[in-house]
């Protein structure tokens, strides 16, 4: 994948962040397997959701839609081969999460750790709601959006986000 | 043509990756459909609730616009067909009513051809009823046979039933017959199994009277009667009627008389042109009348003249 993008919208000029060769798509297959696999040993990382945080990161980073929506794509379709759900329904919900983090990347200063621990809730928020829709809507299995588990998850996700954040910092290209 | 902005460019790849998607959901993924436990792949599950709104609606209103032209704009042709269909009916109408008459008519011939070819030595015209009595006192009919058929005054006219009356006038191609039911008629006749004989005559109503039973004979009601041939008109053991009614009278019965014959229903007769006696058989089953009780037995038809309809033929 490209590492390097250039952005510019109207007269303002945003940084778009370059990373490591090779960092993307490392980060996206530790992030799957690692999906897949923490829960064996810890049953509480299921609320994680590792492959949402490496798309919302690199979408908010990369702030290309195209590229954000793809990559989106690339992770959710990889993390449905990965489990026992059907190709498709992880990665129309990260495709859209690519997008919509790609798209606010472009227009808002993510860097602060506020900004993205409140910008992973709610996307996390989306994407689960997504999830249930296309369930629901597609696939006419019945799930429920906003339990306290949601709540958890979003907390956990986006407190883990802002330190998953951080390390992926260092990654950059300065 | 001018290229999309960088920005919808990224919306129709987001439309198209989803679209994408959705359909290698539907591909993959199988949905119970019913409760017999079939699948069916979820891509025609969403093709056909795609595609049958739209099919629905195209059929709704396809349908909406044949009903409006069916029963607003087509009007005409359906006046037009329902008056046809009408008219059709009336004439079917008709013709049921003209069949079923050429039925009964043709069940009375069969019985009258059957009469006469039981009878081969009797000779006998039949004859149509082809006029009735002109006024409300009398019980006459004219028939379309006459002199030249060897009618003559005073012979004898019976149906398969029984018997009718006696022509009282012969022309070339009429005669005119007086019923049995007439005041001035009368029939020499006998109750068939006490053979005590008396005349048998009219009283210008449907029932006949015999006249001069003693009140000593024995009479019941149902009891069969029969010409006697004292006449001189009719041959022998004709049936005349079924006993109605009895009374004690001041010095004779007083009896009455079902006739055999359906007077009031004639079409065809049987003129017998002889007054030789018959050579009639008695073993023929009841079919000439109704006995008044179902322990009496009834006046028995001339042998030969099988009905095909008897419960049609008797009042």
């Amino acid at each position: 994948m490209n590492d390097t993008f250039d952005l510019r919208i109207g007269e303002s000029h945003i940084e778009v962040h370059k990373f490591l060769g090779g960092t993307i798509l490392l980060s996206v297959i530790i992030a799957v397997i690692a999906q897949s696999f923490l829960p064996v040993y810890i049953s509480k990382a299921g609320i994680l959701d590792l492959p949402l945080l490496i798309t919302i990161y690199f979408g908010l980073s990369r702030r290309n839609p195209s590229t954000g929506l793809l990559l989106g794509t690339f992770v959710g379709l990889l993390q449905d081969s990965l489990s026992k759900t059907p190709l498709g329904l992880f990665g129309i919900a990260k495709t859209i999460i690519g997008y919509l983090a790609s798209s606010i990347g472009a227009r808002l200063d993510t860097e602060h750790p506020l900004a993205r621990f409140a910008l992973t809730g709610a996307f996390f928020v989306v994407h689960q709601a997504i999830v249930v829709l296309v369930q629901k809507v597609l696939l006419a299995q019945a799930q429920p959006l906003f339990t306290m588990k949601l709540l958890v998850a979003t907390l956990v996700n986006s407190v883990l986000a802002v330190f998953l954040y951080f390390l992926l910092d260092r990654l950059r290209k300065s | 043509m001018a290229p999309l902005p960088s920005r919808h460019r990224s919306l129709f790849l987001l439309a198209g990756v989803v679209l994408l998607q959705v359909l290698l959901l539907a591909i993959q993924i199988r949905t119970v459909e019913s409760a017999d436990g079939s699948r069916s792949r979820l891509i025609r599950v969403w093709s056909v609730s795609a595609v049958s709104p739209f099919e629905r609606s195209g059929a709704w209103g396809i349908g909406r616009i044949r009903d409006a032209w069916r029963h607003y704009f087509a009007l005409s042709d359906t006046a037009r067909e329902n008056e046809a269909l009408r008219r059709e009916n009336g004439q079917l109408k008709l013709d049921v009513m003209q069949l079923q008459g050429k039925s009964a008519e043709a069940d009375r011939l069969a019985a009258l051809l059957n009469f006469k070819q039981k009878q081969a030595k009797v000779p006998m015209v039949v004859a149509r009823v082809i006029g009735s009595n002109a006024d409300a006192n009398s019980a006459v009919i004219f028939l379309d046979q006459g002199q030249h058929e060897g009618i003559r005054k005073n012979m004898g006219v019976i149906t398969p039933e029984g018997v009718v009356g006696k022509v009282i006038e012969s022309y070339r191609d009429t005669s005119q017959v007086l019923l049995l039911t007439d005041r001035d008629s009368g029939v020499g006749a006998m109750i068939a199994n006490s053979r005590v004989q008396s005349p048998v005559g009219g009283m210008g109503e449907p029932l006949l009277n015999m006249k001069y039973v003693g009140n000593d004979d024995e009479v019941k009601v149902g009891d069969r009667v029969v010409t006697s041939g004292m006449d001189r008109i009719f041959p022998k053991d004709l049936p005349v009627g079924v006993v109605s009614d009895v009374k004690p009278g001041n010095s004779f019965k007083q009896i009455r008389v079902r006739p055999s014959a359906s007077l009031e229903k004639l079409e065809e007769v049987i003129v017998l042109l002889t007054t030789d006696p018959l050579s009639l058989k008695q073993d023929t089953p009841v079919a000439g009348a109704t006995p008044a009780s179902p322990s009496q037995p009834a006046a028995q038809p001339i042998s030969g003249l099988t009905n095909p309809k008897p419960a049609e033929k008797h009042p």
